[in-house]
């Protein structure tokens, strides 16, 4: 292995790229659509998720019992679900292999985009890295009022939020690959309800 | 070795599929059309990312230094890979200090370029795709025949023949929905077993030092949580300076590929977690050379959607692997040629010059106008056919001098008229699939002077 590739890279790089320097452009040309709520359920819905309005937290209780049979496999970092699931919580010893036959895990969203449906979250709001993938089911929880018109808004509203590991969540995992044809539960859970808590 | 024309050939020769192939990236060329229309502000999101992106080739090394230096305080690690050889030995080297012997991963259009497949399955390593199309042609013993849709040219009976064969469903099964769980119930062994997972990079932003990995299938993330060690190979010119931009490309990308407003899963991966290692592998491989050429270093600014594909009339009736190299269609002969003008000499041919690749571009690449570049460089390089320079040169000469052109004109009416096959067999390529035209009576010259030159 050659040690000084870095070195060779980058004055290669010196010697070929432009000789004057682009300037970045202004991103404040994005216009938000202003209906945020509706296009956001309009958004989730064309990606495969099931989108639900709900006042309070009763409601999705009653949709896990209705909908998931033993609350052994269903976990949460929601400490206000633990009469409905166990508590995602994770030490350096624990392996998070041992999460792969987890059922239905319920996750807080810190916010949701209206123009793509995807939501945003970061690792501390996920209990492990791997639980939104390796989960059956996922279900994330959104409040109404954190719901942003565009990508572009998104990023206005991260800002330098300092994290680990994020990561926007669109739908259930699919693929397309065979034929074109779309096959919602690839790798990732079979399917993603959004549950949205009303403004009181 | 056959050329794009030779192997285009041999696709054809299905007409059915042919006619399937075309529908079918056309549909994705329609999807695509129909999102970016919900979006006001399309065309100034496509400024904006070309703009971002000659930003970035004009700061190249100044971001790739500020991203090095971000990445390393994150806690992850940075090699420089100055050739495909290097990056493949590098992650080789990874792979055996953890004493690994089997990787996940997940889709890295890098390393189909620098062929780090064969490589370390040579140095006794397993390497299991992961991405549903990359492991059916994993499986198939095949390369993918599209960057997005790697498997865009199989029919879902031979997948069902595959899967029969590797994965032990049942014979005749094609139903993509079943054919998809087996492939889940089989990976997510793999998964789960697996101490090391390599993913691409869409994105790696040099302010942060984070870098971003979009997947519909979830693979990336099940591969890189559940490992030891994660590396992630890029080509150096997916970074980009700030995370904001983030929100310029994430709009277009899964728009321009297949017609979403986003795919399912975009992860930004900053830290490992505690006792684990992510490893990123800066590759250059000819790049360095491209961004020197001027006329041909904003193909650079290449986010890999497919789009230029989808919409090319060649490609969609030639098929990926007509091209015979690891990104096809209109934006892979632009950038396969500087890697071996030679070997790739056929691809700038292999295009109508419509210009359709250039209008979809989500980053603005004047990719039809680069097309046109390289059949002159690679002409004045000597890298042409015997027959075509033959074929020019005798064209040369006869509209060299007005004598000559009228006697081949007479000679060639003369042909059409008493003995056409001469001109209208297998032997001249303009036969195929045309009809010659028909045979004017007398030449242009001779009626313009008849009719027009006296007064008329």
């Amino acid at each position: 292995m050659a040690i000084d590739s870095r070195e060779i890279i980058l004055k290669g790089i010196l010697e070929h790229k432009p000789k004057s320097i682009t300037t970045l452009p202004d991103l404040n040309f994005s216009k938000g659509s202003g209906e945020g709520l509706h296009k956001f359920i309009a958004s989730a819905s064309f990606n495969g998720s099931k989108v639900y309005r709900i006042s309070g937290l009763t409601e999705l209780r009653k949709y896990v019992r209705e909908n998931f049979s033993s609350s052994d496999k269903i976990l949460t970092t929601i400490a206000a679900l633990n009469d409905i699931a166990k508590q995602a919580e994770f030490s350096e010893q624990d392996d998070p292999h041992d999460l792969e036959d987890v059922d239905l895990t319920i996750l807080k969203a810190q916010l949701g985009v209206a123009e793509n449906g995807a939501l945003w979250l970061t690792e501390e709001l996920l209990g492990h890295r791997v639980l939104p993938f390796i989960t059956q089911h996922l279900i994330l929880i959104l409040n109404e009022n954190e719901i942003v018109s565009s990508m572009n808004d998104a990023y206005q509203k991260i800002g330098d939020q300092d994290y680990n590991y994020g990561v926007f969540i669109s739908g259930p995992s699919k693929t397309a690959d065979i034929e074109q044809s779309l096959v919602i539960g690839a790798h990732g859970a079979r399917s993603l309800g959004i549950f949205m808590m009303q403004e009181n | 070795m056959k050329d794009h024309a030779a192997l285009a050939d041999i696709f054809n020769r299905d007409e059915e599929r042919v006619s399937w192939h075309d529908d079918t990236l056309w549909f994705v060329r329609e999807k695509r059309d129909k999102v970016s229309k919900d979006i006001e502000d399309w065309e100034q999101l496509r400024n904006a990312a070309s703009q971002i992106k000659d930003n970035v080739l004009s700061a190249l090394d100044r971001y790739l230094i500020q991203f090095e230096k971000n990445a390393l305080k994150n806690g992850v690690i940075v090699h420089w890979a100055a050739d495909a050889l290097e990056h493949n030995r590098i992650v080789l080297s990874l792979l055996k200090k953890a004493e690994v012997k089997s990787m996940v991963k997940s889709k890295s259009m890098l390393t189909e370029e620098c062929h780090l497949n064969e490589f370390l399955i040579e140095n006794g390593i397993e390497v299991i795709d992961t991405d549903l199309g990359e492991r059916i042609v994993q499986l198939a013993n095949e390369a993918p025949s599209h960057i997005v849709l790697p498997c865009i040219h199989k029919k879902k009976e031979e997948i069902g023949e595959i899967f029969h064969e590797f994965l032990g469903t049942p014979k005749g099964l094609s139903d993509p929905q079943q054919l998809t769980e087996a492939a889940r119930q089989d990976l997510r062994e793999k998964f789960l077993t697996r101490k090391a997972a390599l993913t691409g990079v869409n994105f790696a932003i040099a302010e942060t030092g984070e870098f971003v990995v979009c997947t519909n299938e979830g693979n990336a993330d099940m591969g890189a949580h559940l490992a030891d060690i994660h590396i992630a190979s890029m080509g150096f010119e997916k970074i980009i300076p700030e995370r904001k931009h983030l929100g310029v490309f994430l709009r277009l990308l899964a728009r321009s590929a297949t017609g979403q407003p986003i795919t399912t899963y975009s992860s930004h991966f900053k830290r490992p977690l505690k006792n684990k290692e992510i490893h990123i592998v800066i590759v250059d491989n000819g790049r360095t050379i491209q961004l020197g050429r001027e006329d041909f270093r904003n193909s650079l600014k290449c986010i890999r959607c497919g789009a230029c594909m989808n919409t090319c009339p060649v490609y969609r009736r030639s098929g990926g692997h007509s091209y015979h190299t690891a990104i096809a269609g209109p934006i892979g002969s632009i950038l396969a040629p500087n890697l071996d003008m030679e070997k790739y000499k056929d691809l700038p041919f292999a295009s109508t010059l419509c210009g359709s690749c250039t209008n979809v571009c989500p980053v603005k690449i004047d990719i039809h106008q680069q097309l046109y570049k390289w059949r002159q460089v690679i002409v004045q390089s000597g890298y042409t056919d015997t027959s075509k320079t033959i074929a020019m040169k005798g064209m040369a000469f006869t509209l060299s001098s007005s004598r000559i052109f009228d006697f081949a004109g007479k000679s060639m009416r003369l042909t059409l008229k008493y003995i056409p096959f001469a001109i209208n067999n297998q032997l001249n390529p303009w036969y195929k699939n045309r009809e010659m035209p028909e045979v004017p009576k007398e030449s242009f010259k001779k009626w313009y002077h008849q009719n027009r030159k006296n007064g008329n």
